[in-house]
Parts: C-alpha cells; structure tokens; sequence
C-alpha cells in the first residue's frame, strides 16, 4: 500500500496510498485546536461528574454518586419552591385578614392582590373571560361598567366565593328567567312584539307597531325583574336592556331565542378551590381592570 | 426462470395477507391486510408478467453492467424524490394546520396523525431511500464488487416500500404506538426488521467480497448506521401483542425507564440514521464532486470512532428536568458536551476536502449543496450540544427552538447533501453526460437555503421568545403570561414558517423537474454557470 503514496500536488501533502473509485486521502494530522477542544470537553465533563451526581452503583453506594456539592434537582425545586411560598407568605396572610376595600385603598397590599390576582385569573379566568378579560357570547367582559350581579368590591368578592347557579351552595347567586317560550308562556307572536320592544329600549332597529304592542307585553312578564325601563336588576342578576351591552347577541333573533329558552350561565364558587385570599386577589385584578363600581 | 421464484413468493405473501384480512381481529388490522394484500396482488401480477421461460443465463448482463447492481438504485432515487416530495408537502400542511387551526380535518387528517407522517415520511421514507440507494452505490464502487444476494437487494427496496406504506396508511387510520419516531405498531416493526437484516446481509456481503484491501470510510459510517439502527429499533420496540390478528400492543417497559428506553432510541435515531449514515453519504459524494482527496485519514478514524461510542449515551438529554434520576441527566449531557468536536471532525473533515477547489464553488451549484448542507451540519452540531446543556435545556426545552434545531440538521444537513448526491447520481446512473440544467440545480440551492434560513431563524425568534414567556416573573413573583397568550405571540411565526416550508418545497419541485429531464435525456441551452464575470485563476 505505502507503495502507492504520492504528494497532493496543490496541498503539498502527501497521501496514505489508498484508493477507492479515485478518491484519495491526504496524509493530515489531527488539527490542534480540534483536539485541545476535544479534550477540554472531556476534562469539563470528568469535573461536572465529580460536581452532579453521576455514577450509578459505585462501591455499593445507594442510587449514584452525589456529587461534591451534594445537588440534587427535587432539592433544588423543594427549595425554589419554598424560598417564593415564604416571600408571599407574610403578603398572603395579610390579605387574607383584610376587607377588599381595604386592599384597595393599601398600596402595598393592592400591588401584591393585583399580581397575584392576574396570575390566577391567567389560569382559572381565561377559560371563559379570555386572556383580557374581554368576554365573549354568553361570558360577561369585566372590563366594562356593566355588571349582572353588581360591581362593587365586596358584590364582586361575593360573586367569585360562591359562584353563580352552583348547585347546593345556599349563598351562591341564583335566578332563572322564565322559558316563555318553551313553557308556553307567551305566544310567538307577542315574544316578537317584546324583543322589537326591548330593541326599541335599546335604541336599535325595530318595527314600531309591533314595540308598541310589545311595551304591553314587557311590562306585565318582564319589567318586574328587568326594570320598567329595562335598566336591569343587580341582586337578580337580570341584565341591563337599555343599554349596548349583550351577553348572548343583540339581533332580534338572539332576544327573541333568549325569550324563548333562555340560558343561565354559572360560575363555580371559587372559595372552595381557591380559598378567601386568592379570591379577594382575583377581585382585586378585576377591580384593576377598571370596570368596578 | 426468471421471476419464476419471487413472482410465486409474493403471490403466496399475499395470501397470506388476504388471511389477515380474513382474520383480523380489529378492523384496522383488517384494513391493513387489504392494503398489503393490495400492494403484494399488483406486485405479483407485476412479477409473473415478467416472468421469461428463456434459457437460464440467456439474459445475462456483459461488460459494465454487469459489474454492478444499478437498477434497484435507479429506482432508489426516484422513491427518494417521490416520498420527499410526499413528506415535505405533508410539512407545509402540518405547519399551516398548525397557524390555522381551521385546516384539520378530522380524524384522518387532524395534526395528530399528520405529525407522525410527516417526520416519518421525510425521515425514513425519503432520508431512508435516499441512505438505502447511496449505500447500495458507494459499497459497489469502492470495493469494487457487486452488490451480494441476487434478489436480495431488490427484497430490501421493496420491501422498505411496503414498510413505508404500512406506516404511512397506520398513522392515517389512528395506529401508533406512541413512541416518536417509532409510531408503527408490532407488525411493521417485525416486517422492517425482516428487510433490516437483509439489507445488513447485503452490505456485509459486499463488503465481504470487495476487491479492494480497505475499506473505506464511507462504507464505515453505512455500516456502524445499519448495525445500530438495527439494536435500537429491536430495543426500543420490545412489545407485547393484544393479539396477534390486531394492532394493539403495549411495551415491555413502564414509566420513566420506557421514556429513557424511548430516548435512547430517539436521540439515536438522529444520530446514527441522520447522523453517521449521512456522513457515510458525505464521506463518498463531496471527494467525488469535488474531485479532491479526503483531508485526513486519521481525522476520520478518530472522529469515526469518537462519534459513534459517544452518541449511544446521549438520549438522556431529552429527559431533563423530569422524573429520571439527576445521574442519568447527567451522563446524557456531558456525553452530549463531549460529542461536540468528534461531531465537527466531519465538518472539518468535509469543509477542508475543498480546500484547492473553492473556486469550484462559483460554477458548480451541486457542490454548493453540499458544502451548504456540511456548514448546516456544523451549526446544527454545536447548537445540539449548546441545547443539552441543562441551563440551557431549561429554556429551550419544549419550544420552538427544539423544533427550530431539528430543521435545521434535517432540511440543511439531511436535506441538501441528498439532494447534492441525487444530482451526482442521476446522470450516472442513467447514462447522461450531464444534468440538464445547472442553472436549475442553482435556483433549487437558493430556494432551499432561504426556505431553510426563514425556518430556522422564525422558529429559534419563536422558541426563545415562547421559553421567556413561560418564565417571565412579575415584581411580587407571580407568572405573567398565560399558555393561550404565548400561542397567540406565536403566530405570526407559525405564518413566516410556512412561507420557509414551501420555499423549500419549491426547491424539491424543481429538482423534480430537472431529474425528470436530466432522465429523459434533455440538455438546457443555457450560460454555464459563472460565465459572466471574468474567468478567475485558482489560487496556487
């Protein structure tokens, strides 16, 4: 074979000898910097084993070697864990003993409340509410001025702790609109005469003849929950008609739909998942947000 | 009797389909045996056309063509291109799936089962044909020799077809096992490691019969590929059967040793399929196209061996930060670190081969693509190392960046230096004096290089922005974005990777195109490439 040796003319290196269907191999050595790197890695790894756990079964040790500095990573999360529950915890209390109101009105306590509220809201709100908090057909936006079940501080507190229409929880917020349509309560025909009519409140299209008779028609089935007017009743949870906010669409035919059967939307009670203070922080994200009363 | 034997062979292996399909216990079992039993009735009536009652011998090959195995390649490059093409448009519709939720089609084309066909199909389908037929042509060449076994080499093509179809229609139908990269379920991967050790047989058999005294490097690279894709895949796809008439069956390991088993599997894939079976396919074509000798014999010897005893260990890295024990995360990660430079070894090794012959570059688009796909190939191995690194796994894992890497290696590496060997081998193997445009050949290079450009660096934006999302702190130490909000900020890259997809989609189209006329016998009048600026002297 070294027979066959030859000098690369352009490289001035000399070849091995072999040859395979014309190529050829050049005679080079290992480049330095490869090698010295190919070392330093290694030398790096013989540390970081020595440093982290890394043998397993060694000298009848149990598990691998531990490692000089002794980590190990559900330590290190034990730790990191408990180093950010600690640094909330003096916060956490505090809130936990304090009126929302009052949370409000500390600005130490309003930043803590907020931030965690946002961070549970990202987590358990989004879901309905959307990342903004901006709603959507059939879940309220909380950024605005329009509330079903009141928008004070302490309403708002009252309606995350028990929900809305939580089954067998005696403080949760409940009420039903009746399926006047459905249940045959009202005849179609004067179901549309009272969705023309609350269009009519609402300042939207309508058919004047059939919102006048439809005026009738709201003032003996609906204005004893919605309000004459239809400015709405806060501690039934009956919406606001006379206004541009609509939870489940404002064409005649969404009004006349919810006539007919309505939907009842729920909350589950946060207070049994989340406990008093993180649903006081929730609040205090929602009131954040710049819609409270 | 030509054909005789296997024309009977086959018609008997569809019979025996057709009884599974009889039998099935489930039906998508049953629906699987009418698809083998399909391809195996169309193959046998296919063979006994053939069949040819001559004089045995009568047909025998002379001269040149007898020397060497050439059909079963020549059909290897066009499944090559077929199932690329396949793959790589299946990417751009995962990837639009993935930007617009709204073009999932369920079930048979929901993300879901259109993920696995597509790494399948680019990975195995088209980086398998492409490592299969390059294989079969670098062992001729350099040892000399034709290719072992008869029909055998022919059994391994058709053969690693029907596995591809298998997978391909299971995935469709909603049958995986859930292993990724290993989605097929127990009876595939009993058929592919049929056709496995046949193809061993035939490398080895070649390689055993070489009329020259050593053998060569690239031959090392296929060799340490084949062996040890075929270790991994019986590993890892240790299983035991619902029934042996139905696709269920469920792994032999649990919990965290069956995620390890999985990665170790996973990793190795990478690195012994996409890995070292490429640089087999580096180690013969880039010398040849270059026309320049290897740059060091012992750098190939020492990074070969290097490279392949470090890279088995390195599957733990995907594991980081979970339930397997910190030892274990360890050891994957520093043999990650230490892989850097015998992974490089090939890049030098590849890079420096040029070294007399850059001026090639201007005019010889092929080589181009190859020298690209070797500089990818470099990069992509030293951010692999970078991302093991458990610091910086934290942010990188399970982000974009992953997925930003993967392409990387796969649309730079595996992608170009196939493309640069299929340009190579099609006027040679059907006899043309040249390709019929290499002006094409240039318009694919840079249509490939901005699509896998626009990829990469879309996704490592998207990735690292999406890992600091997910940590990102607030001043009272609470979490500040939630999952949807990351997924929205997201989007637009999901948009600008699908304009990378079908840019590179583009490039394969017009690869198609110009193989298609190359074949045919077609010459483009055209400038031969760097003809407009001045002639330049190669450097003394």
């Amino acid at each position: 074979m070294s027979g066959n040796r030859e000098i690369d003319q352009l490289s001035g290196v000399d070849t091995t000898g072999h040859e395979w269907d014309g190529i050829k191999e050049l005679n080079n050595p290992l480049p330095r910097w490869w090698l010295w790197t190919l070392y330093l890695t290694i030398i790096w790894s013989i540390g970081y084993m020595v440093v982290y756990p890394a043998i397993p079964g060694l000298w009848g040790a149990e598990g691998a070697t531990k490692g000089i500095w002794g980590w190990g990573s559900r330590a290190d999360l034990r730790t990191q864990m408990t180093t950010v529950e600690q640094g909330r915890q003096a916060m956490n209390d505090k809130i936990a003993t304090m009126d929302i109101n009052a949370i409000m009105a500390d600005p130490e306590a309003r930043n803590f409340a907020v931030s965690a509220g946002a961070s549970l809201f990202k987590v358990n709100c989004v879901q309905c509410h959307g990342s903004g908090a901006q709603g959507g057909p059939g879940y309220p936006n909380l950024n605005d001025d329009s509330w079903l079940w009141g928008g004070k501080p302490e309403q708002i507190v009252a309606t995350l702790e028990n929900g809305i229409r939580v089954a067998g929880n005696p403080d949760t917020r409940d009420s039903l609109m009746p399926a006047f349509g459905k249940d045959g309560l009202l005849e179609p025909e004067k179901i549309n005469q009272a969705a023309n009519y609350v269009r009519q409140l609402a300042n939207l299209e309508h058919d004047a003849g059939l919102a006048t008779a439809g005026a009738t028609v709201f003032a003996e089935n609906c204005a004893s929950c919605h309000g004459e007017k239809g400015e709405g009743n806060q501690d039934l949870g009956a919406p606001q008609l006379n206004d541009a906010v609509w939870l489940y669409g404002d064409s005649l035919e969404a009004i006349t739909t919810q006539v007919q059967t309505p939907r009842h939307g729920v909350m589950p009670a946060w207070k049994d998942k989340l406990g008093e203070g993180k649903v006081k922080a929730l609040a205090a994200y929602v009131l954040s947000l710049g819609g409270g009363q | 009797m030509r054909n005789g034997t296997s024309a009977i062979a086959v018609a008997v292996a569809a019979f025996l389909a057709l009884l599974g399909a009889a039998l099935g216990q489930d039906a998508l079992f049953r629906i699987q045996a009418w698809i083998v039993f399909t391809v195996l009735a169309l193959g046998a009536v296919f063979l006994f056309r053939r069949v040819s009652f001559g004089p045995a011998g009568a047909a025998a090959l002379t001269g040149e063509q007898a020397a060497y195995n050439d059909d079963v390649i020549r059909w290897g490059v066009i499944a090559t291109l077929f199932w690329g093409t396949a793959g790589l448009l299946v990417g751009v519709i995962a990837a639009t799936q993935l930007a617009y939720p709204a073009f999932n089609i369920p079930p048979f084309l929901n993300f879901g089962r259109l993920r696995p066909l597509h790494t399948s199909a680019v990975i195995f389908a088209f980086g398998g044909n492409a490592l299969i037929a390059t294989s079969f042509y670098v062992v001729q060449r350099t040892c000399r020799a034709r290719l072992f076994g008869g029909w055998l080499p022919s059994f391994v093509f058709w053969g690693y077809q029907l596995f591809i179809v298998l997978a391909a229609t299971g995935y469709l139908l909603g049958i995986t096992q859930g292993r990724e990269y290993a989605e097929p379920e127990w009876y595939v991967d009993l058929w592919i490691t049929v056709v496995w050790v046949a193809y061993l047989l035939v490398f080895l058999g070649t390689l055993v019969k070489r009329k020259e005294p050593h053998i060569y490097v690239a031959n090392w690279f296929y060799l340490s590929f084949i062996v040890t894709i075929a270790m991994l895949h019986l590993v890892n796809n240790l299983a035991v059967p619902v029934s042996f008439l139905g696709v269920k069956s469920y792994s032999a390991f649990s919990g965290v040793q069956d995620a390890l088993t999985q990665w170790w599997y996973g990793h190795n894939a990478v690195g012994f399929f996409l890995t070292a079976g490429f640089l087999g396919m580096r180690y013969y074509f880039v010398p040849k196209q270059a026309n320049r000798p290897v740059y060091s014999y012992r750098l190939s010897i020492v990074h070969f061996w290097a490279l392949i005893f470090m890279y088995i260990w390195a599957g733990p890295h995907h594991l980081h930060y979970t339930a397997l024990p910190d030892w274990a995360q360890t050891l994957g990660m520093v043999f990650s670190v230490m892989l850097w430079m015998p992974s490089w070894g090939g890049m030098i090794n590849g890079l420096m081969t040029l070294s007399g012959a850059w001026d090639k570059l201007r005019t010889d688009p092929v080589l181009r693509m190859m020298v690209m796909s070797i500089a990818f190939y470099g990069m992509s191995t030293f951010e692999g190392p970078l991302m093991s690194i458990k610091a910086v796994n934290g942010l990188s894992h399970y982000t974009d960046w992953t997925i930003g890497h993967v392409h990387s290696g796969a649309l730079g590496w595996v992608g170009m230096v196939s493309f640069g060997a299929m340009y190579f081998l099609v006027p040679k193997l059907w006899n043309r004096k040249q390709l019929y445009s290499l002006r094409l050949v240039n318009w694919h290079f840079w249509l490939a290089t901005l699509g896998i450009v626009v990829y990469a660096a879309v996704m490592w934006v998207s990735g690292i922005m999406q890992g600091l999302m997910w940590r990102e702190y607030d001043g009272q130490g609470f979490l500040v974005y939630s999952f949807a909000e990351t997924s929205a900020a997201m989007h637009p890259y999901y948009v600008m990777r699908i304009l990378g997809g079908v840019l590179y989609l583009l490039g394969m189209l017009v690869m198609i195109y110009n193989v298609y006329k190359t074949i045919r016998g077609d010459v483009r009048a055209e400038v031969p490439m760097g003809a407009e600026a001045p002639a330049l002297k190669p450097a003394e």
